[in-house]
């Protein structure tokens, strides 16, 4: 039956080629918009190199003090993580890092705008770099403070023309660091990844961060599964309520959370000081927008489906007559409408593909690269059905409800 | 095989109330042919609308097969309509957008009939109104005849126990309208169909075993 749901409803597509293509249109621009924002989505918070095993990360990236005052809401300093994060029961590893920053190095008397970012050797252990060249510093290095640096495949070719790069020195902060890896660019959507130089964090000059609460460091730690991500945060909201205050007048409060890329984003948004489950916000409002934006297009949809049921009146009728119940024909009419859907849906992907290939080589956002993958098409066609649902149900609840007698007529609901 | 006890059917607007059907008394005996007449608006459509369960009575019994109609639902007034009824229209009603052979298995298509059997019974349904040779055309590009006869191919494929004919051969010349009576009776005598048609025309009613004639909703003969 549904094979011939679907050839009937190919053929009524056929029939009304002008109304086909607007309706087509309107489903695949629509379409097209949301696939792009799912694969920027997809971008930020998929677990993908070098953070292919983020599904297994927590991290605390923003810290919070408040007080009858007011408050101040940061990025956590060096100590608050070692203090508060590090050393949770059953983590397989923990790392802590600064995030990057932006600077400007000389080489060769040619001016090069560059991001830095500090790490442990742990650092390089949770995440998973592809090495085009030599490989990661270590702890050891770390520890004894060596000047030595991983660069990017870009930092690279700016330094040095793409020529092999380890071994060679680089100088920046008024230091000279020899460089022992290189590895491929990372977006810079990638909250933990990205950077164009990475050093150990003992070669900064100042040591002043080593005492700080709050500055410019984050920290994750990568569980065993995720299955104990709910114990991990219990336990780390645990040890905030120990926390000391080192001005308890005007601060007596201190807000911060070991989250998912997911989460911490929503921190950011919905704001550190917001009590309720912030994810869970942020995933109305993703949805509440993704439902306003699509209604436009869903209200033309239908509305060209009721003017279709009236042209299909008679074909209602005689449905009906020869044993369609109303629930067959609901059924009937929904598919041929998800066909309409994912015929658009795949112009929609297909299209897709080649904003985001724009989108890519525009540089906007420094080495992010959108690739469209099997999880984006899913979620893509997702999008499609529940179009071609959402838009389909109502008229043909409309049509099911079509008196048999009027519908041999030719008209009138 | 079909009774109606003092049935009465009114259309109700919010300011006007016609009275469509009053009173009728009728009694359908299995494998009988029953031609209904009489002058355009007096209620014969509406009488096999109800006959056929595609509207309700306002009051009175109606009963098909032995079974009381009157409290079923949706689906099993549908299952009904698909398992015991066939319908033929005056003016077709074949789906354009489907061949032949697509419009006839439309009825095969609410059961659970597979593909290869829907179709072996849909080519035996149009090899019987003699158009075996068109199952790949669209209605469109067939005559009005052919067109009806389709129509009947698809009233029939189901093997329905009552046959509703609202005027099959109105929109048709005489020698194609005699050619759809001929198939009819073909039906009525060979299979034992039960057939209920609306007519205007006398010669065609006068070959059928009774005449019921409704005058302003009610009946006269």
């Amino acid at each position: 039956m549904i094979k011939n749901y679907i050839k009937l409803a190919l053929k009524v597509l056929g029939r009304r080629k002008f109304f086909t293509f607007i309706s087509l249109f309107g489903i695949s621009l629509t379409l097209v918009v949301l696939m792009v924002a799912v694969a920027i989505m997809d971008n930020l918070f998929a677990a993908r190199q070098p953070e292919s095993r983020f599904d297994r990360v927590l991290g605390v990236h923003v810290m919070g003090l408040y007080g009858p005052q007011g408050g101040m809401t940061s990025m956590p300093g060096y100590a608050f993580v070692r203090k508060y994060m590090f050393d949770l029961p059953g983590v397989e590893n923990q790392s802590v890092f600064t995030i990057q920053a932006p600077m400007v190095m000389y080489h060769e008397g040619k001016k090069i705008e560059s991001h830095v970012r500090r790490t442990d050797g742990a650092y390089w252990q949770i995440l998973d770099f592809r090495f085009l060249e030599g490989g990661p510093f270590t702890e050891q290095d770390n520890r004894d403070a060596k000047f030595v640096a991983v660069i990017n495949a870009d930092m690279r070719e700016k330094l040095f023309g793409g020529a092999p790069a380890v071994g060679r020195t680089i100088e920046f902060e008024g230091h000279r660091y020899r460089v022992v890896g290189v590895v491929e660019n990372v977006a810079f959507t990638r909250r933990v990844g990205f950077s164009e130089i990475w050093a150990p964090i003992r070669t900064l000059k100042d040591r002043s961060y080593e005492t700080m609460m709050a500055h410019n460091f984050g920290g994750i730690v990568l569980a065993r599964s995720a299955a104990d991500f709910p114990r991990l945060k219990r336990e780390f909201q645990q040890r905030l309520t120990s926390f000391h205050f080192d001005d308890p007048k005007n601060f007596n409060r201190v807000i911060s959370g070991l989250d998912t890329g997911f989460e911490a984003a929503a921190r950011n948004i919905v704001g550190n000081q917001v009590e309720k489950d912030r994810a869970a916000i942020l995933r109305i409002v993703l949805a509440v927008m993704t439902l306003l934006f699509i209604l436009l297009p869903v209200m033309n949809l239908v509305s060209i489906n009721l003017s279709r049921i009236m042209e299909r009146a008679s074909e209602i009728g005689v449905r009906k007559a020869f044993g369609a119940s109303s629930r067959t024909l609901i059924g009937q009419f929904v598919v041929e409408n998800v066909v309409l859907t994912a015929i658009g849906g795949t112009i929609g992907f297909i299209l897709s593909i080649f904003v985001l290939k724009a989108l890519s080589s525009t540089e906007l956002v420094p080495y992010l690269e959108f690739d469209v993958n099997l999880r984006i098409f899913g979620y893509g066609m997702l999008l499609a059905v529940a179009f071609g649902i959402i838009s389909g149900v109502y008229p043909a609840w409309r049509m099911s409800r079509m008196h048999p007698v009027n519908a041999l007529r030719g008209g009138a609901m | 095989m079909i009774r109606l006890e003092n049935v009465d059917k009114v259309y109700r607007t919010e300011r006007v109330e016609t009275l469509a059907l009053q009173n009728i008394n009728l009694d359908v005996a299995p494998g009988e042919f029953v031609s209904i007449m009489g002058p355009s608006g007096c209620g014969k459509s509406t009488l096999l609308n109800l006959i056929g369960l595609l509207d309700t009575p306002s009051s009175g019994q109606l009963a098909l097969d032995g079974a009381q109609v009157a409290k079923w639902g949706d689906a099993k007034l549908a299952g009904f309509r698909n398992e015991k009824l066939g319908f033929v229209f005056q003016s077709f009603h074949l789906v354009p957008d489907l061949k032949v052979i697509d419009n006839v298995e439309i009825p095969l298509l609410y059961r659970s009939t597979n593909g290869t059997p829907r179709r072996t019974l849909a080519q035996q349904a149009l090899d019987r109104v003699g158009l075996a040779s068109r199952i790949h055309h669209f209605p469109t590009q067939l005559s009005g005849g052919q067109q009806q006869r389709v129509a009947i191919a698809r009233a029939i494929v189901g093997k329905p126990r009552i046959l509703l004919a609202d005027e099959p051969t109105g929109n048709l010349d005489s020698g194609m309208g005699e050619e759809i009576m001929d198939i009819l009776h073909d039906l009525n005598k060979k299979d034992g169909t039960t057939i209920v048609m609306v007519t205007h025309d006398d010669r065609f009613a006068r070959r059928t075993d009774r005449i019921v004639r409704l005058f302003d909703g009610r009946q006269v003969a």
